[in-house]
């Protein structure tokens, strides 16, 4: 079941790049973004475009491979491919902006700020999903959501961006 | 679980995906904190029954890299001094429940002795060296060094100098570059090419220099003293003077050509000192990478991805 489509995302996005440059307009040049491979990469990228039309500023933009810092890795079936990380940039007293398409049971995350701080000491971290859905395994939170749904914990919630996938939306997997 | 005892265990996708995996462990080893948690929890055994420096070391970088525990053993501080036997070793080894062990012996076929006895349990046994059989990661690490810079290795020419006969690493490399499409060339003194060597499908020139020029890569080898009596070599100053690789020789190879070595050195034997300064020699570049393959190599048993 398709529940946002392109549009909607755009706008969302848009939305959430002016939350951004409210909140940090008085310290752009501490802000970065870091997007977790792959959607929260190309939503990342899509941020730095808006942000750049509001600011007339390149916000830099890194990319985050959490395999090896997964605690499911004994779990075969669940393995990843692993991409590689590509900061080229130093997180040393940054604000950064970490980017994911779905937030879920935050495991995720928790490996991704794992790797974030072997990178160097950022000032902050703050964490910006598209989506937003309940049963949560770990206290994390994010500070900038884009759409929130209630599910089942068995349902699916998946994103498609035309960069990674052949189309585009948000859409609910019932199982 | 699979073991890595012989190139031949390993098909040339796992062969890539090896490389694939340490050029993502090459990053990590550039970070501010090079160590990632992926192996917490597991312990793996260096059990080496021969002298090692960079060998023993990069497996025990690898494994703490990876945030593994690593339990050094080495023969001289060892209980084998007192008459204790492999297999002896190996069940103590067991009840201290390592996940891994990492093996060196002067005997070729130990480390596929050890994995025929770990059959029924869940622990992966790397071959470092056994005897003049094989030494497939440092393979690994030099068709890599390779890789990083040609990134293809369809019809490359490797030249391979030096103790085909008695040299471990000479087997593996020979193994792999087949495997890849490479044109592997040897030489050396005759008294140096093993008896199988027509098996081997290589090229033996009893003079290197007349085809430098030829050469995407040449692979020095180290005149091994303590595997062989003199009776092979007339002396180490003939050899130097005909197999030793020099400024001279440089000069005749191509501009974007590599020259390797396993290590040690035998300086002014198998390598003039002078040649260590020219940018195609990569031999501490092997040593960089010869870490972030063995983290590559590591990763994947404990993944059953190999």
């Amino acid at each position: 079941m398709k529940l946002k489509g392109t549009k909607e995302i755009n706008k969302k996005i848009k939305n959430l790049a002016q939350k951004i440059y409210r909140k940090h307009k008085k310290n752009l040049g501490d802000l970065c973004l870091i997007g977790i491979k792959r959607r929260g990469i190309s939503i990342a990228q899509r941020l730095q475009q808006e942000l750049k039309k509001l600011t007339n500023q390149e916000i830099p933009l890194g990319a985050l491979d959490i395999s090896f810092y997964r605690d499911d890795l004994q779990m075969i079936s669940l393995s990843p491919i692993v991409r590689g990380s590509e900061i080229n940039f130093s997180l040393q007293d940054k604000i950064v902006i970490l980017v994911d398409d779905v937030i879920y049971t935050g495991r995720t995350v928790r490996a991704a700020l794992s790797e974030i701080l072997d990178y160097g000491r950022p000032k902050k971290v703050e964490l910006l999903v598209l989506v937003d859905r309940n049963h949560r395994e770990l206290p994390i939170q994010p500070d900038y959501v884009g759409f929130k749904f209630k599910v089942k914990k068995e349902d699916l919630i998946d994103v498609f961006l035309k960069e990674e996938d052949k189309k585009e939306g948000i859409y609910l997997q019932r199982r | 679980m699979k073991h890595l005892l012989s190139i031949n265990d390993l098909s040339e996708k796992d062969i890539y995906k090896i490389f694939d995996y340490a050029s993502q462990f090459e990053e990590v080893l550039k970070r501010p904190i090079p160590v990632v948690p992926s192996l917490r929890g597991k312990t793996i055994l260096t059990l080496f029954y021969e002298p090692s420096t960079r060998t023993q070391t990069s497996f025990t970088l690898a494994g703490k890299r990876l945030s593994c525990d690593v339990i050094n053993f080495s023969f001289s501080t060892s209980s084998i001094l007192k008459g204790e036997s492999l297999l002896d070793t190996l069940k103590n080894i067991l009840k201290m429940k390592v996940d891994g062990i990492i093996v060196r012996h002067s005997v070729a076929g130990v480390p596929h002795f050890l994995a025929h006895h770990l059959e029924k349990e869940n622990i992966f046994v790397i071959n470092a060296g056994d005897g003049i059989n094989e030494h497939p990661t440092q393979a690994l690490l030099d068709a890599y060094t390779i890789y990083k810079k040609f990134k293809d290795f369809n019809n490359l020419k490797i030249l391979i100098i030096g103790d085909i006969k008695h040299s471990r690493v000479a087997h593996s490399d020979i193994l792999i570059f087949k495997k890849l499409g490479c044109k592997v060339f040897v030489s050396c003194p005759y008294s140096f090419l093993p008896v199988e060597f027509e098996k081997m499908d290589v090229v033996y020139l009893p003079d290197f220099r007349e085809k430098l020029s030829d050469f995407d890569c040449v692979i020095a080898l180290r005149v091994q003293k303590e595997r062989h009596n003199f009776s092979y070599l007339s002396s180490i100053r003939e050899y130097h003077l005909l197999y030793g690789i020099k400024k001279e020789d440089l000069n005749k190879m191509k501009k974007n050509a590599l020259l390797m070595h396993p290590g040690p050195v035998n300086w002014e034997v198998e390598l003039s000192y002078e040649v260590l300064k020219d940018e195609r020699c990569v031999i501490l570049d092997q040593v960089f990478n010869g870490v972030a393959i063995r983290m590559a190599i590591i990763f994947l048993l404990f993944q059953e991805k190999l």
